[in-house]
């Protein structure tokens, strides 16, 4: 019901076939209260102005390339990051109100707050008796 | 997960285990002889290491620190990297739901080689978009110098 359903595999890389690029699989930690869902996820290297949400009629697509911050002539020795790109896709149950939502990105950490439809905040029903 | 469960006696798990390993092979990671510093895959903070003429360059891929509080150092070839990640959840009582929590913190600790050209007194560190980026410049004496005939 009040799900935001997340559509990704256990593992850390995999071939994301949306689009042909590959991407690694963000980590994720994904809360709900009365309000809203909050959404962090990790993203270390991306800056701001890399980092794209969209909304595709009830999916987010949370997608994000890093910055290039090596210098010139940089021979890999060893490497655990093998790919310069994060994508993660959830969909929305239709209580969410896409169309509020909050992100902040800082130091690679991105937050997203998507409020809940003000109408389907839990209302107490009261019993009339008699 | 599946590390726990790779006792289990079911034939499942055991197809689980040899893709992973199969997995492994692919990315390189068995067969070779592995750092006895060697840590498993998924590990916070993922490092890369890239080596240019002058340096030696080391990502710590870490997002969600404070940078002030990161302890960094040199020693004997060995450079160590300890920190920790303070958790950024709000605040959870009985009124959250908690649906997934894959990222990780705490306190963590890394070690790394470092060959021995370098110079233990040229090493800088910044922090930016989550990454920290250290650099240790190799000694100038070490670098390979042209000689020219006269």
């Amino acid at each position: 019901m009040n799900e935001v359903q997340a559509t990704h595999t256990k593992q850390d890389v995999t071939s994301n076939t949306s689009q042909d690029t590959r991407a690694l699989l963000p980590r994720v930690d994904v809360l709900e209260d009365d309000a809203g869902i909050t959404l962090l996820a990790d993203l270390p290297g991306v800056p701001k102005d890399h980092l794209e949400l969209n909304i595709e009629g009830d999916a987010l697509v949370i997608e994000g390339v890093m910055a290039p911050f090596t210098p010139e002539r940089l021979e890999p020795v060893y490497a655990e990051v093998r790919l310069p790109r994060y994508r993660r896709s959830f969909t929305l149950s239709r209580e969410l109100d896409a169309s509020r939502i909050e992100a902040n990105l800082k130091d690679g950490v991105l937050t997203l707050r998507i409020p809940k439809q003000a109408h389907a905040q839990p209302r107490r029903i009261s019993v009339q008796v008699g | 997960m599946y590390e726990s469960m790779r006792g289990f006696p079911s034939s499942l798990f055991g197809e689980l285990d040899r893709l992973q390993r199969e997995l492994d092979d692919m990315f390189g990671f068995s067969g070779r002889p592995a750092s006895i510093r060697a840590v498993a895959p998924g590990t916070y903070p993922a490092i890369n290491i890239g080596n240019t003429p002058t340096s030696v360059e080391i990502y710590a891929f870490a997002p969600g620190i404070d940078a002030s509080k990161v302890e960094i150092t040199l020693d004997r070839g060995v450079l160590t990297l300890s920190g920790e990640r303070q958790n950024d959840l709000p605040d959870t009582n009985d009124k959250v739901s908690v649906y997934s929590r894959e990222r990780l913190g705490g306190s963590f600790r890394r070690a790394v080689n470092v060959p021995d050209d370098v110079d233990p007194e040229h090493v800088n560190a910044t922090y930016r978009d989550g990454v920290l980026r250290i650099s240790l410049a190799r000694h100038e004496s070490a670098q390979p110098k042209r000689i020219t005939v006269q």
